[in-house]
């Protein structure tokens, strides 16, 4: 897993996420979903090409209920993007590279 | 011989696509896998395969896709997340459009695969909110919930009984007055008290006031309708394939599935198919990888065929 990527649990959540001075891109995964293990290279390397501009952080469903239950989330993977605090986009199941790209774009 | 960018380009990263890697690779031809998302294909979401031979006690969908990935990627395949726009045919040339780039190619392989048929009344703004196409990464969000699964075909059968790990009840929707997935799975669903089979009849309606609440049930026979209260609606009712980027430039059928002979040859010189994007009689890994195969062999023909 990338180091850029911090994991976080449902306490750090609001500092991290709902504060954050950068938008932030949540993905929520498991270890027992096979489709969010294999986009993770692909969510790596998007870091890797908006890193300072847009921070990513990575939510275990499994060991954060809280947060999950919060955003009414019933499937995974779930990306939400974060900007000042609320969500400016949501995107659920596995998407092509190009459109998350373009989501990217659309809330920079 | 003209000067192109690869011998060969494959388009898409399934068990198919990843088969093509590992011929070509080994033939050491000059050749690139596009995928648009993350390599692995449907099998990456299917919860246990145990009809691939090899593993005699079966093997978890992901487990398999990242074997055969990383077998692909030790034998030095080179492998991309594009996603593939168009393709143009030049004689003998084709070019390989990816958004902001394109390529050029002696030979193509079409294995872009298939995604889960929708039912079409309604349930899109449900997505993620009740309704799925895939147990695996849902089924534990329905953890001692009511559910209904509509399908008889191997995957739907499969993935409710998957299901039944979680759920309290799973109403199994079939549009006929019986299954048609394999005996083996059949048994297993009818022992299974947690299942119970509706026979004849398709979902036609679901409600809710932010996530799915009430599936609609409609007899076919006798028109009669009735509510199930489900929280989750999973749908395995059947494939389509991902063609739509191709355009009118293969020969397909009326579904989108492209038609190729035994070579895996389609109607344009240079491009072939495997897997479930072709129409072909069975959709298993085990005739993807196969033809596959046969595909390389004859994208090799076809190379050393060329005119100039």
């Amino acid at each position: 897993m990338s180091e850029n990527i911090i994991e976080i649990d449902d306490d750090a959540f609001e500092s991290e996420v709902l504060k954050s001075n950068l938008p932030v891109l949540v993905d929520f995964w498991a270890p027992w979903c096979g489709p969010c293990r294999a986009i993770a290279p692909t969510i790596e390397a998007l870091e890797k090409s908006y890193a300072g501009k847009i921070k990513f952080v990575k939510v275990n469903v499994d060991e954060n209920p809280l947060t999950p239950t919060k955003y009414a989330i019933q499937a995974i993977p779930t990306l939400i993007f974060f900007k000042d605090g609320q969500i400016a986009d949501q995107i659920t199941g596995m998407v092509a590279k190009a459109k998350l790209e373009e989501a990217i774009e659309g809330i920079l | 011989m003209k000067q192109t960018d690869y011998d060969l380009v494959i388009v898409g990263g399934g068990p198919a696509g990843l088969t093509a890697g590992i011929y070509a690779a080994r033939a050491r031809m000059n050749v690139v896998l596009y995928e648009k998302a993350a390599p692995g294909g449907q099998v990456i979401v299917s919860d246990w395969i145990e009809n691939y031979p090899g593993f005699p006690d079966g093997i978890s969908g992901y487990d398999l896709g990242e074997k055969m990935l990383n077998q692909a990627k030790n034998l030095g395949l080179n492998i991309e997340i594009e996603d593939v726009t168009s393709i143009q045919v030049d004689g003998e040339i084709k070019t390989v459009n990816l958004g902001k780039k394109s390529v050029s190619t002696k030979t193509v392989i079409i294995v872009s695969g298939a995604s889960p048929k929708k039912l079409n009344i309604g349930e899109s703004q449900f997505m993620g909110k009740g309704v799925s196409f895939c147990a695996t990464c849902d089924g534990p969000f329905f953890r001692d919930k009511t559910v209904v699964a509509v399908g008889g075909g191997d995957t739907a059968v499969q993935e409710s009984i998957f299901l039944t790990k979680f759920v309290k009840k799973l109403y199994l929707i079939h549009r006929r007055g019986e299954l048609r997935a394999t005996k083996i799975l059949q048994e297993r669903a009818h022992k299974n008290d947690k299942i119970e089979i509706v026979w004849d009849s398709v979902v036609s309606g679901m409600d809710g006031l932010f996530a799915v609440e009430n599936v609609r049930v409609r007899n076919i026979k006798t028109g009669e309708e009735k509510d199930i209260k489900a929280q989750g609606c999973f749908i395995w009712i059947g494939i389509t394939p991902n063609t739509a980027f191709l355009g009118d430039v293969l020969k397909m059928d009326d579904g989108g599935f492209i038609y190729t002979n035994e070579n895996m040859e389609t109607s344009v010189p240079g491009i072939f198919a495997a897997g479930d994007v072709r129409t072909t009689p069975l959709k298993q890994i085990v005739t993807a990888v196969g033809d596959a195969a046969i595909a390389v062999m004859s994208a090799e023909h076809y190379i050393e065929n060329m005119q100039d």
